[in-house]
């Protein structure tokens, strides 16, 4: 018999044996009472949350509603996708990145398949790259509408959420048509572009030109004079530019800041410089700042996507050497897209060099030189950086991607610590992660 | 350069005025396929070539670099003097108009502070660090103690609009580099990142756990000894193996 009082339960010895009394209410009894200290909880908030944008778990130490440590943990959608490359060819890659980031799949492509083609020393077709910033810029649309979407329904704004997902549906239409898939489109390939515009699909995107400016209009309408929508973002979420850059933080968080930091702009690719658009930015560094910039940001896309289709020169969407660029002429035949007749017929038929060239790129690929380098594309969230790492051989021996949803959203201690528990929700809206790119 | 190598000494590498010390690495392939002791009667398994490179190039690019690449050295050499420079930068890289810096790790902290600090250098921002694990990577014969682990810095200078990489290279015996937390403190998860898929440790850092992977994981995933996983799957009476126990061109 031990004589050790246990502190959650008395007890006391009988005759059946040790009967043991739970009364509970002897906290203060049990822990010490600290007058400073008793309004202290802890909160686990997520992963399985509807406010915490993904699959994101927050431990916040409350006094009050007032937030006095948030903690951010993470990984609950990791998939091992850089590892994956390491064990596919370089144009199996592009299918494994563009799930990373989903709500921006393209970028991922066009930063993926920048970096490779920088490793090979190759420039894609001027068609291609015109084509590549048009769905990238339709993509960013489509991105900070779900932004704006999900973090109005975090708010308890309904409305922004359902016709938030109404216009990224005309994106995502368009996307379809374009690329075969809503999503992951695996529609930029090392070289170039997996096939060519559709027919009929620049006048879809001339019509999604003419109806979108209309919606932004009524967002504006719907949102921006609203007193709750306005007060609910004001004064949240502070960030200023010494906490993004000590933070690393990017994209519309910094731009918010008044820093008007764009790779578009910083470090041109696709030939951004030779196009007309601003970078919006905003003086305020909180949650409404945020919201504005993307708003005109996406002013600025439709600008692009305009100016984009105006040079779209007829050509070809490939590398012309036949030793990077895919062998297959996609067609869409009965039963789906697919290898086009013509091409089928030729490798079967006519040409046994031309099956083996084909059996060899498909099955083998093509070599990569070794070396390094560091790709930087602006994504809808900031700077997406692709660390690519190659031996000499038909696959990457490293991919390695600065997702700006992963460094953005440790800003959230910064932004919410010291603010009311409502307005880590608007706070983390604000920096609209993306949980596939955050754990990749 | 001695020829007393006699039959191992490769031919084309002694003209190129190369030692092994410097040689890029990269080392011999064998086969066009990749396959070696198997019943390939093709005959490109017997193929052996030298290939240039290889993942991680140890030779050092000579003066001048070209372009800013000068003028950022020449700064940094400003800002830490000329010993400690010495002592830091094993070697300077240039390649496809990037510029990466080797660097001894105990000077990496004195580097990063004037990297950030010095007016004439600036780089504000701490794009990334990443991991990459060298082993294996063909290259010279190599003893055990080969620093296989990189740590990758990306810093960028927003002043200026460049950017520079610094790597350090630690043993998987040893894998400890200090940590950059202090002057840029957005490496915090970056670190832990790295930390959790590659076993860096990095020194000083605040609360240095895994990020990605549960608490209680075993092992560091992305390092190349570790296996990718996966079962084997069967369809139409077949049974396709996992992508890391497939046949593979390499």
């Amino acid at each position: 018999m031990t004589t050790t009082q246990d502190p959650y339960a008395g007890s006391r010895e009988t005759t059946e044996g040790r009967v043991y009394t739970v009364t509970g209410g002897d906290w203060d009894a049990t822990l010490g009472a600290d007058p400073h200290e008793n309004e202290r909880l802890v909160v686990n908030m997520g992963p399985q949350h509807p406010s915490t944008h993904g699959v994101l778990r927050l431990v916040l130490d409350l006094e009050g509603e007032t937030v006095t440590k948030a903690r951010v943990v993470i990984g609950y959608l990791h998939t091992g996708i850089e590892k994956n490359t390491e064990y596919r060819n370089w144009v199996q890659g592009t299918t494994f990145v563009t799930r990373m980031d989903y709500l921006a799949p393209l970028y991922n492509e066009a930063g993926y398949c920048m970096a490779v083609e920088k490793l090979l020393g190759i420039e894609v077709p001027q068609r291609a790259q015109t084509i590549r910033l048009l769905v990238m810029e339709i993509n960013r649309i489509a991105s900070h509408l779900v932004g704006l979407a999900t973090g109005g329904m975090e708010l308890g704004a309904l409305t922004a959420m359902t016709n938030g997902f109404r216009e990224r549906e005309m994106c995502l239409d368009l996307l379809e048509e374009i690329t075969g898939l809503r999503m992951n489109h695996a529609y930029i390939r090392p070289g170039g572009l997996a096939q060519d515009l559709p027919e009929g699909a620049v006048e879809h995107i001339r019509e999604f030109l003419e109806v979108m400016p209309k919606r932004v209009a009524d967002f504006h309408r719907m949102l921006t004079g609203q007193p709750i929508w306005q007060r609910r973002l004001k004064d949240v979420g502070y960030l200023d530019v010494t906490g993004c850059l000590a933070l690393g933080v990017t994209g519309p968080i910094l731009r918010s800041a008044g820093l008007p930091w764009d790779m578009r702009k910083v470090e041109p690719y696709l030939g951004y410089e030779t196009y007309d658009f601003e970078v919006p930015t905003a003086d305020t560094c909180d949650a409404w700042g945020r919201y504005l910039v993307r708003m005109a940001e996406v002013n600025e896309s439709l600008k692009l996507i305009g100016q984009a289709l105006d040079r779209l020169e007829p050509g070809p969407v490939m590398v012309e050497d036949r030793k990077i660029a895919w062998p297959a002429q996609l067609a869409l035949g009965p039963d789906g897209m697919g290898n086009s007749h013509e091409h089928v017929a030729h490798i079967m038929g006519q040409s046994m060099e031309a099956l083996i060239h084909h059996f060899k790129l498909v099955t083998e690929g093509f070599r990569v030189p070794a070396g390094q380098v560091y790709v930087p594309i602006e994504s809808p969230r900031g700077e997406l950086g692709y660390h690519v790492v190659s031996d000499g051989s038909t696959r990457p021996w490293r991919v390695h991607v600065r997702d700006p949803s992963f460094v953005n959203l440790q800003a959230t201690a910064a932004m919410s610590e010291g603010g009311m528990i409502a307005d880590v929700i608007a706070a983390i809206a604000s920096i609209d992660p993306v949980m596939g790119g955050v754990d990749r | 350069m001695s020829t007393d190598g006699g039959s191992n000494v490769v031919p084309g590498r002694e003209e190129a005025g190369y030692d092994d010390a410097t040689a890029p690495s990269g080392g011999f392939r064998k086969g066009a396929f990749g396959v070696s002791g198997s019943g390939d009667t093709s005959g490109f398994g017997g193929l052996v070539r030298v290939e240039p490179g290889g993942a991680v190039a140890l030779h050092s690019t000579e003066r001048p670099y070209g372009g800013w690449f000068d003028e950022v050295t020449d700064a940094l050499i400003d800002a830490v003097g000329e010993a400690t420079f010495a002592a830091a930068v094993q070697r300077v890289l240039v390649d496809r108009g990037e510029i990466t810096y080797f660097v001894a790790r105990e000077h990496l902290l004195t580097l990063v502070q004037a990297l950030r600090d010095d007016e004439a250098l600036r780089f504000e921002l701490l794009s990334s660090v990443s991991g990459v694990d060298y082993l294996d990577s063909g290259g010279p014969a190599v003893g055990p103690g080969r620093p296989r682990l990189h740590a990758v810095y990306h810093l960028t200078s927003m002043t200026y609009r460049r950017r520079i990489r610094l790597e350090v290279a630690v043993t998987a015996e040893d894998p400890h580099v200090p940590s950059v937390t202090g002057t840029y403190p957005t490496a915090d998860w970056h670190e832990r990142e790295t930390f959790d898929m590659f076993g860096i440790v990095f020194d000083g850092h605040p609360g240095l756990t895994r990020i990605l992977m549960p608490d209680d994981w075993d092992g560091h995933p992305q390092r190349k000894d570790y296996p990718l996983g996966g079962i084997p799957v069967e369809y139409h009476d077949a049974t396709i193996p996992p992508p890391d126990t497939r046949r593979a061109y390499r």
